[in-house]
């Protein structure tokens, strides 16, 4: 690919995320709490996001009785019952909990694309007994077979630990989409020309297919991001979570522990809400974005 | 007399190998079950005791005789492939021993209490989000439909992204805190006992509206839009250009014809969508503190009750492969094209 075609290419996806809306609404969301986090970590004092940095139960700008000098108007989004500045928080939440759901991600598209081009290129048993182990693993809950690795190592797991656990499940999806996208293209003119003009079977799956592929990896990886971030905010909100580290599924764990419904601290489970509802809108978008961008077939429907 | 003969062996040879495939969910989950504890090098029993002590302030002293007597009725003093023996003999007795933290109660009465619970909250839950997601869903994609129904699409592609227990927090708050209009947790009220009153059903279903509303919303989505890209796929298809050709009435083609093909491939995302459902669901029964498996299964992971935990996943993973087969073999009713094809 030389320097002049790259660049069209992405000035070619530029001109077409303004056709296809969900994509660029998906980048928006993501990009506005990056942009958030970095200037956050530019402007505020992340490091009050450990327990004990304010007083507990601070309604957002009440003043704390802790530190009435230092902070006489209070934290802008208060603290929780363990005296942790809920903005902070935030602002370390955030890239954690994106850095499990990256850590997972890519472990899983990379183990699930060699999955799938050794299924798809080998055929026969081989493929049988990778489809069918495929199989067993999308109708068992990878959530279930996390929760029994976490609890066995219960003993204080880290943020790329717990994205390590999680891409022990992370890699069915993308094997079995994936395999499935091979296979069809497999049966491609141009596949078969390199086929005739005798490339080795290797060099086709992985000098010509792979490059094809690539448009639809990106978005089946913006899809197990999602489904393994999913997976850890709910394997950290049942308790199951770092807990020295401020993730978003640990701030929900906090929150439903200290039952702050129930006292209506909106200020400390608002946030993380709106956060992780951000996260998954911002990437769900992304990811029926990037098919209909990789999918031509679908992108002249809609 | 002889083609029937060839579709019945078909049959029976994939009904075979659905039953064969639910076997080796089983075998592989509850294989997994059995080896990632051993893989982590940690003693359940031990940790479970130690924790106790660690709360009782017992003596450390007793401690390591205390867990080599209770190694030894759990049989975790012998040789793996024996324990794995013993293991699967267990589970295929159902036998899941007792819990750590309620001994000498037994997983099994822990779990039975709980079931019902969980089983008639998703089962409502599970099928009105179906039924009202396929609904809107294809009305979605039906080209005849009032325009007003567009602006719905956001919101539903919303609640599809976002997970049950998010939405069941909000909801909480809004309903349950703030407007007062349900209560804030439990299955029933707090000073009842179960029984099979009309007063007591009523109290049941006023607490499971808020719970299951999470659970609805937040799964209806993802119904919606499955069915609506199914149906603008079956848009062009020959079998609707010859029935729109004939005249057919609006509601017939809609019913008849576009839904009628749409909903085959939502049958088949059901048995898939069982696993995420339930799990979806635990943390839901937690936020409100539903008497269900999933407050059980975060209770027990509270307490470190380790075979709680393996009994109630292994149950629930047994539950999910059964409903997949029941679903796959019954599906060949539904679209006859299956039972043809080889190795379905």
């Amino acid at each position: 690919m030389t320097k002049k075609t790259f660049r069209r290419r992405v000035e070619d996806f530029l001109r077409y995320v303004r056709r296809n809306p969900s994509l660029g609404v998906g980048i928006l969301l993501l990009l506005s709490l990056l942009l958030f986090v970095v200037i956050g970590y530019a402007t505020y004092e992340v490091e009050r996001y450990r327990p004990l940095s304010g007083g507990p139960d601070l309604a957002p700008f009440q003043t704390d009785n802790y530190h009435p000098e230092e902070f006489p108007n209070g934290y802008p989004l208060g603290t929780d019952r363990q005296g942790r500045d809920i903005m902070a928080v935030m602002i370390a939440g955030i890239p954690l909990t994106l850095q499990i759901g990256l850590i997972a991600g890519l472990i899983g598209i990379t183990v699930g694309t060699l999955l799938a081009f050794i299924s798809a290129y080998y055929g026969g048993v081989v493929d049988q007994v990778i489809s069918t182990i495929v199989d067993v693993g999308l109708t068992i809950p990878g959530i279930l077979i996390l929760i029994v690795i976490a609890v066995n190592l219960q003993s204080g797991l880290t943020v790329p630990q717990m994205g390590l656990a999680v891409s022990a499940v992370a890699w069915v999806w993308p094997a079995r989409t994936i395999r499935a996208q091979v296979l069809v293209m497999r049966e491609q003119l141009y596949v078969e020309i390199a086929r005739l003009s005798g490339t080795s079977g290797f060099s086709i799956m992985f000098k010509e297919m792979l490059p094809n592929l690539a448009p639809y990896i990106g978005a089946s990886l913006v899809g197990s991001v999602a489904s393994a971030i999913l997976a850890s905010v709910g394997l950290e909100a049942l308790g199951l979570g770092p807990f020295d580290s401020p993730t978003l599924g640990m701030t929900i764990y906090w929150n439903i522990q200290f039952s702050s419904i129930l006292h209506g601290m909106w200020w400390w489970f608002g946030p993380p809400i709106l956060v992780l509802a951000m996260i998954f809108v911002g990437l769900f978008l992304m990811t029926a974005g990037l098919d209909e961008w990789s999918n031509p077939r679908l992108r002249k429907r809609v | 007399m002889n083609f029937r003969n060839i579709a019945v062996s078909i049959l029976t040879n994939y009904v075979f190998r659905r039953f064969l495939f639910f076997l080796l969910i089983i075998w592989i989950a509850s294989t997994l079950i059995f080896l990632i504890p051993r893989l982590s090098g940690q003693d359940p029993v031990k940790e479970k005791l130690l924790l106790e002590a660690q709360r009782g302030g017992h003596m450390q002293a007793g401690l390591e005789e205390m867990a080599a007597t209770y190694s030894r009725k759990f049989g975790l003093d012998k040789p793996l492939i024996v324990q794995y023996g013993h293991y699967m003999k267990d589970l295929l007795r159902f036998d899941f021993g007792p819990s750590i933290a309620y001994f000498p109660k037994s997983v099994n009465s822990l779990i039975g209490d709980s079931v019902i619970w969980t089983f008639g909250l998703l089962s409502v839950c599970t099928f009105i989000a179906f039924f009202v997601g396929t609904m809107a869903g294809a009305l979605l994609g039906w080209p005849r439909s009032p325009n007003f129904l567009q602006y719905i699409f956001m919101p539903i592609l919303t609640l599809a992204a976002i997970p049950y227990y998010l939405l069941a927090l909000v909801l909480i708050y809004i309903f349950a805190f703030n407007l007062d209009w349900f209560p804030l947790f439990g299955g029933y009220a707090v000073a009842t006992l179960p029984n099979w009153s009309f007063e007591f059903s009523l109290q049941v279903a006023h607490h499971a509206i808020l719970p299951g509303a999470s659970i609805v919303l937040a799964s209806l989505g993802f119904w919606a839009l499955g069915m609506r890209g199914m149906m603008v796929t079956n848009q062009g298809e020959d079998f609707m250009i010859a029935a729109e050709a004939k005249g057919l009435r609006g509601t017939r083609l809609f019913f008849n014809y576009a839904v009628r093909n749409a909903i085959l491939p939502q049958t088949t995302a059901l048995a898939l969508s069982l696993g995420t459902v339930f799990t979806g669901s635990v943390l839901v029964e937690v936020i409100f503190r539903y008497p269900g498996l999933g407050n059980t299964l975060y209770q027990a992971i509270r307490l470190n009750d380790f075979f709680v935990i393996r009994g109630m996943i292994f149950i629930v993973i047994v539950t999910l492969g059964l409903a997949t087969f029941i679903i796959d073999v019954t599906y060949p009713l539904l679209d006859p094209r299956v039972s043809y094809k080889k190795g379905g």
